[in-house]
């Protein structure tokens, strides 16, 4: 057991490290751009009219005026103190926007992770359990196509298909127009939420389906699996006893590495169907120069990414006797 | 006539993805003056023999601006699939054989890079270049390298256990000779189809940047200009707006990914008699 603790503290250890490497990773990107956010909020016209004081104002408040090393010190200290800044479009804390966007997105993240990853796998094991056949076509010729795909352009077209022909889901937006916020039931929610999940779940199938069957292919040709039919084992308690469990382990990895994809994807797709997750406000943060709320949504997602990683690599342990062992001894 | 086998027919349909897309790139370039000429006596036309794939509210040919975009994507995708693959062969080969600081430093690297979620990174990437043609081009080819750069890395390690350059190494030939006549030559397969299977992604996150804002500027017939301006016009019905060019895209992207599919079976000495 102790073995088990060391391991996970070194991997916490790591994961802060590279947490750090992301936040200045991040600062120094948006400190180096050449944008200047006066321009992109303010606009040229209004700061021509504006008198020098209120310009000064201004770069103070964007922070144009203080060095980067500093201001990314600044930064830093207030953030181990729990306090991650004022984003500078919405005048509200970073932590409060974030906690309540990712609350929306959380449905939607969550949703497609648990779909993409139950029907990958059962689609993947499924190829390869009969591969060359019709099932196995099929899953690889889907799994092409989609990978080729972008997620957006997708979303556009359920978008187009569902909302606009059938008229069977809204346009966009997490809850109904015009409705206050206490009102507003689960229902709706999840009502509003279908289509952005769909949409991510279909395009994240296409990577966990394919490398299942790879493994699963494997495993199929593997002695004990050849054993087990000379014994005369059927064909279903092969691919779920020796096949579901030995394609468990790289599932899982693929399933938390995958996170990543998701966030990425749920950043388009919260684009296209105005869905108000952390997506869609790191674009608006992005656009307009938001420096403290895009560095706290990439931290955050980064955060989550990394978290992915350190269960994956915990389970891997748990799921897999060899690897427990393995640790043991390392 | 006699009958091809499969190597042979794997190389006509090589060289054919390659000439198809010579041609939809070369063909871009020259309908590009076309694709930005505007005429408001053929707004929103529905697909005709005259415009297969329609105009849009200028006026603008659809089919025109497709395949100039189109072919602006494909030339970001080599460019940026070319210095990514650069990058990761430079970083793995590094990283195999200067120690175990760069190793670490590099493998650290590429944990970062892969922990921020893609299209953030090359966003934040692209905001740090001023956004536009050079924000894209550096966003997509300082992100897609981490992959690449494992496989390469790994590759290497194999390799310095190999007779073969143990055998160099003990004859006293030089590290660069080492890397130079025996590491490169092994290494060049993988490079090639890690290289051509990059391009999908790269084509595909440049659409995508684009289409959030953050790539190429909206006077430029990009696919993911095209995209994001159809967004508007999508809930008064004008599908051919966004159909067409997405399933262009998808097609471009399919040719790229099933000739890197096929070029690695054809370098792959493992599958050479197939």
């Amino acid at each position: 057991m102790k073995h088990r603790l060391q391991f996970a503290a070194k991997k916490l250890l790591r994961m802060a490290l590279l947490l750090l490497g992301v936040s200045i990773v991040t600062f120094a990107l948006m400190a180096a751009s050449p944008l200047d956010p006066l321009q992109t909020n303010v606009g040229q016209v209004a700061l021509g009219s504006m008198s020098e004081e209120q310009v000064a104002q201004l770069e103070a408040y964007w922070g144009v005026d203080t060095p980067p090393v500093e201001r990314y010190l600044g930064w830093l200290g207030s953030v181990l103190h729990g306090d991650f800044g004022v984003s500078l479009l919405y005048r509200r804390p970073v932590l409060d926007i974030i906690a309540e966007r990712l609350q929306s997105s959380l449905w939607l993240l969550l949703a497609a992770w648990v779909i993409s990853g139950v029907l990958g796998t059962a689609l993947g094991v499924a190829a390869g359990y009969w591969r060359g056949r019709w099932p196995d076509k099929l899953v690889r010729g889907y799994c092409f196509v989609i990978s080729s795909t972008p997620t957006f352009w997708l979303a556009l077209l359920l978008l187009m298909v569902f909302s606009v022909w059938l008229g069977w889901f809204p346009i966009g937006l997490s809850v109904p127009i015009g409705m206050d916020a206490a009102s507003v039931g689960i229902a709706d929610r999840l009502y509003h939420a279908v289509l952005p999940a769909l949409t991510l779940s279909i395009t994240g199938v296409a990577n966990i389906a394919l490398h299942t069957r790879e493994k699963m292919v494997d495993v199929l040709e593997s002695d004990y699996v050849l054993f087990a039919r000379a014994r005369g084992e059927s064909g279903l308690a092969i691919a779920l006893r020796h096949g579901l469990r030995n394609v468990a382990l790289p599932a899982i990895t693929l399933q938390f590495g995958s996170i990543s994809e998701i966030i990425g994807g749920s950043v388009l797709v919260e684009q296209v169907f105005s869905y108000p997750g952390l997506g869609q406000a790191a674009v608006t943060a992005g656009l307009g120069s938001d420096l403290p709320l895009l560095l706290g949504i990439t931290l955050i997602t980064s955060a989550i990414v990394f978290g992915g990683n350190l269960i994956a690599d915990l389970l891997y342990g748990a799921v897999d006797p060899r690897i427990r062992r393995g640790a043991a001894r390392g | 006539m006699k009958r091809l086998n499969r190597r042979q027919g794997m190389v006509l349909l090589l060289i054919g993805a390659a000439v198809l897309l010579a041609a939809v790139t070369v063909a871009g370039i020259l309908l590009e003056p076309r694709a930005m000429q505007t005429d408001f006596s053929q707004t929103n036309r529905m697909p005709c023999p005259e415009y297969p794939f329609g105009t849009d509210w200028m006026g603008r040919d659809m089919l025109a601006r497709t395949l100039a975009g189109l072919s602006l994507s494909i030339r970001i995708g080599l460019l940026t699939a070319a210095v990514s693959a650069l990058i990761a062969l430079a970083l793995g080969i590094a990283s195999a054989t200067l120690g175990r600081k760069v190793d670490a430093a590099v493998s650290w690297c590429i944990d970062l890079v892969m922990g921020i979620p893609h299209i953030l990174l090359v966003m934040l990437i692209s905001i740090a270049c001023g956004r536009g043609f050079t924000g894209v081009v550096a966003g997509v080819a300082l992100s897609h390298w981490t992959g690449l750069a494992r496989v390469i890395r790994g590759e290497v390690i194999q390799l310095r256990q190999a007779p073969y350059i143990l055998a160099a190494q003990k004859l006293g030939v030089s590290k660069g000779r080492i890397v130079r006549n025996h590491l490169l030559p092994h290494l060049l397969p993988q490079f090639l189809t890690g290289l051509i299977l990059l391009f999908p992604h790269a084509i595909l996150h440049e659409a995508s940047v684009t289409f959030l804002g953050f790539g190429l500027p909206s006077e430029q017939p990009a696919i993911g200009v095209i995209l994001s301006e159809s967004m508007q016009y999508l809930t008064t019905g004008r599908w051919w707006l966004a159909l067409f060019p997405g399933l262009m895209l998808i097609l471009a992207v399919m040719l790229f990914a099933v000739s890197g599919e096929r070029l690695r079976r054809l370098l792959d000495p493992a599958s050479v008699h197939e």
